[in-house]
């Protein structure tokens, strides 16, 4: 919303500046985006002139020399290019020394031989209107014609040649604010300056009569219309022009620019109808049917579906409600008589029909967001006034007003108790009341409580008691209510155990060299099936995919982080990094739009070495066993050590199969880990990669009680290794199974500290040497007793085939 | 005293100077040798002790033997030193160069600023008697507007807007909607703060689709608006330095009223505007005060929502506010660019690793 200060000021008068007004705004609700200039930088420098004398250039065939008075006796010279100057003209004249809109200081400058004195300028040169064919003749406009304009005077006498514009973010509940006016109320309240009414027009000439019908008045509460006869469409004055363009608007013709200077002046649109193409000679206002279309002013055939209100004639639809006219009535040159419609509209259906049609325009931005139904009157009769002094037109009806029921604004009251209980200060009954009336607002007040009615422009903004501490709040200051601390007493903070964990978690990973990386939790059925090793695409069914995603690679939530983590793996390798460790602690998704789930998972990824490489030892390259000690890690910190077992491959296709591993603890799968399969790795042009992930809230759940003490054994234990030779296929996990349970209560550990397969043990056996700790609580165990446990640990051995090694 | 006493007396005298003497192992060896070996003068003394007279052989065998108990003593300690001496020439010749990188014993991770901004923020409002809550991102239109009394034709409920699954469900606009879930759960008072991912429909050079929050709400019988400024002014100084300020900007959300925006004074400037050698300070341009958080008096219509859970807006009130955590770890650290958040460059990344242990 752009508030030129001239605007502005005819209403009320800030008694400050831009910059300061801004600020002042700021704090008292109403946000300012910027400051800006709209034409000439200085005022200084422009004034009226005289044109005395035209002659033509001795060099140049389009240049003039003009002969002007700009009211310093002699008259000075200056060089126009503009065919349409002429003796006898009084135009605008910058001065060397005046800033023009795009910062130029003008000069005397000499064209063509001749010296110039300054510049006689057209529209465009002051950012007043598009035209530059030829320059602004001011006696002919019908504002200052007639009028007294002496040659010298400031041009802003006349015209405003270049101004300060604020441009504001009107929140959603300030409808009221769209307009010039609504923010005078604002300055008004705020400085308590004097706020000037609206001049409104003269009494209808006639007593003509039109037929409009509205079907449902809860999709058009009010409809307004008044007929104007003899109008003659033809250009806007420049100062009409000039606070069109200041407030961002072109200027048209007089008809539509009346339109829109009143929109920007009060928040409220309206449209002018060529009254001769409305066909039948009557308005019904209705539903579209489905697939109903019409063509709208900008040329465009738009489909409609049966929410759309159109405004019909005695044929068909001649404009959208609320969004836009139609081409078929649209005013032209040739408009002699015009029916301005003022309505309001039912805010969520414009809203819903101006997103349906993907149109949306200054009309419908404000009507959506709700408009008072009382305004249509107030403005048809501001407007009479600009229809019958700038086209010269008659008003021949008085106001055809099709209206609903409206509610009148309600009371609300505010009690000074709960508004020092919420505000926290304290602010009396009396200046309560004094802040509601400058805003509009009828006040009584009762005792210690105020009973407040707003303005019917506000009426949907204020309906409860913290509507109005809100208001009072605001305009008293809110920067001024003191710091104090709630008391608190029933506070106590702390983060969860499952908080903590996690915590724990990351500073053990960032401890052991992997950086925490944040990935999008999109990802797309693309980048799925470039993490499967077959490049076959994910299911669609479990996978959780947005409606109206910004791409298709940000189209699905990530059913794991593992397309992320690899992502930025590439990412960094591609720009020298020798080693990549990350993880990353976040939401993965799965299930469907009515069933959605989502748990926390610890995504991990280790390309290159498995930790930082020094000056002499460069770093064991990681690999399965590296990221299974991180994975081990992370475990323990929930107090649980993992078991590993075969995963299923068809779930995990981005994995090499026999180097994968599902992480488990009893029945509950903690998660996943595995080398990155070397297709994937090669579409991500990584090195050898393992990969892994973990589920936070399943390793969270087993959280163990407080660790409870167990008395340290004072009995040394005895300890002896072994070595067993198997088939190859036997696994770890196995063979130390068949050994605890063998060793009986006595074993008190068995652990592999080595691994042999080649020609001594033969193809397909391995040798596995195992270190055996023998003890016992209550005494140091004899020679005889740890002789007979590891017999039986030999016997059990040989059974599955093993082969004890001398 | 007899002859043969005296004797030992000339040899000890005589011994512990050889001792003492002894610069190597071979010299030091050589006077053991000398004076304690089988052939030495006094062995050879203790030897002859039959031989005396009967008076004599008690003195003397008393001397020889204490002096032979003290050359020993003398012996072993020399020896201890010469050892010591030795070692240090070795060591002398083992020097390393102390210049040489470490081996670390941490390997160089880190922590996403992202992570350490949250974790600093939430450990301030913790210290002020806050738990933390977590919610889901995938949530419900209910949860996400309708019950934070956003109108049916709020903007942020376009599609153009916000991303969604089907009518009813969404990726979470902002972690307010755990304000709501907290309440269902739990009847006041609450002090509860929420850190989390939330997703805008939005991608452009100061918007990423995803970015993070941190939400707080704090309920109770006598919570107030002086209360939110105070709660977060020891935010601001916690976060920002201890003497910053903070300011109150009125301000419009559908789920607070009143609702503000609170700016901090500039932490660059120290809130004058310009720097020390008199040019515009870029952080806060010029004008003394860096917006942060919104904030404002829980709306009474929030509070019916949950009326069923102990939530009578005639008896409570409270206060919530809301930041993005990257805004706050962008002014902190001086980031320039909302993209280096999601780039995850180590070269980046390993900047904020400093601190982790």
């Amino acid at each position: 919303m752009r508030v030129p200060m001239n605007w502005l000021a005819e209403y009320c008068d800030p008694g400050m500046d831009a910059a300061a007004l801004a600020d002042r705004l700021a704090m008292t609700g109403t946000e300012v985006e910027r400051v800006v200039r709209h034409g000439a930088q200085t005022t200084e420098g422009f004034v009226i002139g005289k044109v005395l004398t035209r002659e033509q250039h001795p060099d140049a065939d389009r240049l003039s020399v003009c002969g002007v008075d700009v009211g310093e006796g002699e008259p000075v010279t200056i060089v126009c290019g503009a065919p349409n100057v002429d003796a006898g003209q009084t135009v605008a004249v910058a001065r060397p020394g005046a800033v023009m809109p795009d910062g130029t200081k003008l000069k005397k400058a000499k064209l063509r031989g001749v010296e110039s004195n300054g510049m006689i300028l057209a529209e465009d040169e002051l950012e007043i209107g598009g035209d530059h064919n030829g320059i602004m003749q001011l006696e002919t406009d019908p504002a200052l014609s007639g009028r007294e304009l002496a040659a010298g005077a400031p041009l802003i006498e006349a015209l405003v040649p270049g101004e300060d514009v604020l441009e504001l973010e009107i929140t959603p509940n300030r409808p009221d604010c769209l307009g010039v006016y609504g923010v005078a109320r604002e300055v008004h309240a705020i400085t308590g300056n004097p706020l000037a009414s609206l001049p409104t027009g003269p009494s209808p000439e006639g007593d003509e009569t039109f037929s409009i019908e509205v079907q449902d008045h809860t999709l058009c509460p009010r409809f307004t219309a008044r007929v104007y006869r003899d109008v003659k469409v033809g250009s806007s004055p420049l100062w009409l022009k000039q606070r069109l363009s200041a407030a961002g608007q072109r200027p048209i013709n007089n008809v539509v620019d009346i339109t829109n200077y009143l929109m920007l002046l009060t928040g409220q649109p309206m449209h002018a109808f060529d009254m001769d193409k409305i066909r039948g000679g009557r308005l019904v206002i209705r539903n579209a049917s489905e697939a109903e279309k019409m063509t709208t002013l900008d040329g465009v055939e738009r489909v409609c579906d049966e929410q759309t209100v159109l405004v019909c004639d005695g044929e068909g639809p001649s404009a959208i409600a609320g969004i836009m006219g139609g081409a078929i009535s649209e005013v032209s040159d040739e408009t002699t008589s015009v029916l301005l419609e003022i309505a309001t509209w039912n805010g969520p259906n414009i809203h819903r029909t101006s997103q349906k049609l993907a149109l949306r325009s200054e009309a419908s931005g404000r009507f959506e967001k709700g408009l008072s139904a009382e305004l249509p009157l107030e403005v048809q009769e501001l407007a009479a006034k600009l229809m019958t002094e700038l086209t010269g037109a008659r008003l021949t009806s008085a106001t055809i007003d099709v209206a609903g029921e409206i509610a009148a604004p309600r009371a609300v009251k505010l009690r000074a108790t709960k508004l020092r209980a919420l505000l926290g200060a304290e602010i009396s009954a009396q200046r309560c009341a004094e802040i509601l009336q400058r805003l509009a607002f009828d006040v009584a007040v009762e005792g210690d409580d105020v009973v407040a009615t707003p303005p019917h422009f506000r009426a949907a903004d204020i309906t409860r008691e913290a509507d109005l501490i809100e208001e009072i709040a605001r305009v008293e200051g809110v920067d001024s209510i003191p710091a104090t601390l709630p008391a608190a007493p029933a506070a106590i903070g702390r983060l969860s155990g499952s908080q903590r964990l996690k915590r724990r978690i990351e500073d053990l990973l960032a401890a052991n060299g992997y950086h925490e990386a944040i990935t999008w939790s999109f990802t797309g059925a693309q980048q799925l099936a470039a993490i499967s090793a077959d490049g076959a695409a994910a299911p669609e069914h479990e996978l959780l995919t947005i409606a109206n995603p910004l791409s298709e690679d940000h189209s699905v939530m990530r059913p794991l982080a593992l397309p992320g983590l690899l992502q930025a793996a590439k990412h960094n390798l591609a720009r020298g990094a020798d080693a990549v460790r990350l993880f990353e602690v976040g939401a993965v998704y799965s299930g469907t739009a009515d069933e959605p789930r989502e748990h926390t998972a610890i995504a991990l990824l280790l390309s290159g070495p498995a930790a930082a490489g020094t000056w002499r030892d460069q770093g064991a390259n990681g690999d399965f066993y590296a990221l299974k000690g991180v994975v081990d890690a992370v475990a323990a910190q929930a107090g649980v050590t993992p078991e590993y077992q075969p995963i299923d491959a068809t779930h995990h296709t981005y994995l090499i199969p026999g180097r994968a591993a599902e992480v488990l603890v009893g029945d509950v799968s903690l998660g996943w880990l595995g080398e990155l399969h070397p297709l994937v790795a090669k579409r991500f042009d990584l090195p050898d990669t393992v990969v892994g992930e973990l589920n936070l809230q399943a390793l969270s759940a087993l959280l163990p009680e407080p660790v409870t003490y167990e008395p340290i054994s004072t009995f040394p234990p005895a300890r002896e290794d072994i070595a067993v030779v198997v088939e190859a296929e036997r696994t770890a996990d196995e063979v130390l199974g068949v050994v605890r349970e063998a060793g009986g209560k006595l074993l008190s550990g068995a652990g592999v500290f080595d691994v042999y397969e080649g020609e001594q043990v033969g193809e397909g056996r391995k040798s596995l040497a195992i270190r055996l700790t023998y003890s016992a609580p209550d005494r140091t165990l004899t020679d005889d007793e740890v002789a007979a446990a590891r017999a039986k640990i030999t016997e059990r051995l040989e059974s599955i085939g093993g082969l004890l090694r001398g | 005293m007899s002859e043969t006493v005296e004797k030992i007396q000339s040899i000890e005298a005589e011994a512990s100077s050889a001792i003492g003497s002894a610069g190597t192992p071979a010299e030091l060896e050589d006077a053991r040798v000398r004076f304690l070996g089988r052939k030495a003068a006094l062995n050879e003394i203790l030897k002859s002790i039959a031989q005396l007279p009967p008076e004599e052989k008690g003195p003397v065998g008393k001397a020889g033997n204490q002096t032979r108990g003290r050359l020993e003593a003398l012996l072993s300690r020399r020896q201890e030193v010469l050892e010591a001496a030795a070692l240090n020439d070795l060591l002398e010749n083992e020097r390393i160069d102390i210049t040489l990188p470490a081996s670390p014993t941490i390997a160089g991770g880190s922590l996403h600023p992202i992570t350490q901004t949250r974790r600093e923020i939430e450990d301030v409002f913790v210290g002020m008697g806050y738990k933390v809550a977590e919610g889901p991102e995938v949530e419900r239109v209910h949860y996400n507007f309708d019950a934070l009394n956003h109108p049916p034709n709020h903007p942020a409920r376009e599609w153009t807007d916000t991303f969604y699954f089907s009518d009813d469900v969404l990726l979470r606009t902002h972690t307010s909607p755990v304000q709501v879930r907290v309440m269902e759960r739990q009847p006041p008072p609450v002090y509860v703060i929420v850190p989390g991912k939330v997703y805008r429909r939005d991608n452009d050079a100061t918007h990423t689709p995803m970015f993070h929050q941190i939400e707080g709400l704090a309920v109770d019988e006598n919570v107030t608006l002086g209360d939110l400024r105070g709660t977060l002014l020891e935010f601001a100084r916690a976060i920002f330095g201890e003497d910053r300020e903070v300011r109150l900007r009125p301000h419009f959300f559908p789920f607070t009223e009143p609702s503000v925006e609170i700016d901090v004074s500039c932490f660059k400037c120290k809130g004058g505007g310009h720097l020390k050698d008199g040019s515009r300070c870029n952080l806060c341009k010029g004008i003394g005060w860096i917006e942060i958080l919104g904030a404002g008096m829980v709306d009474p219509n929030v509070f019916e929502h949950v009326r069923e859970s102990g939530y009578d807006p005639e008896k409570i009130q409270g206060f919530a506010f809301g930041m993005g955590v990257e805004r706050i770890a962008m002014l902190k650290h001086g980031v320039p660019d909302l993209r280096l958040f999601y780039d995850n460059d180590l070269r980046f990344l390993d900047q904020f690793g400093r601190g982790v242990a």
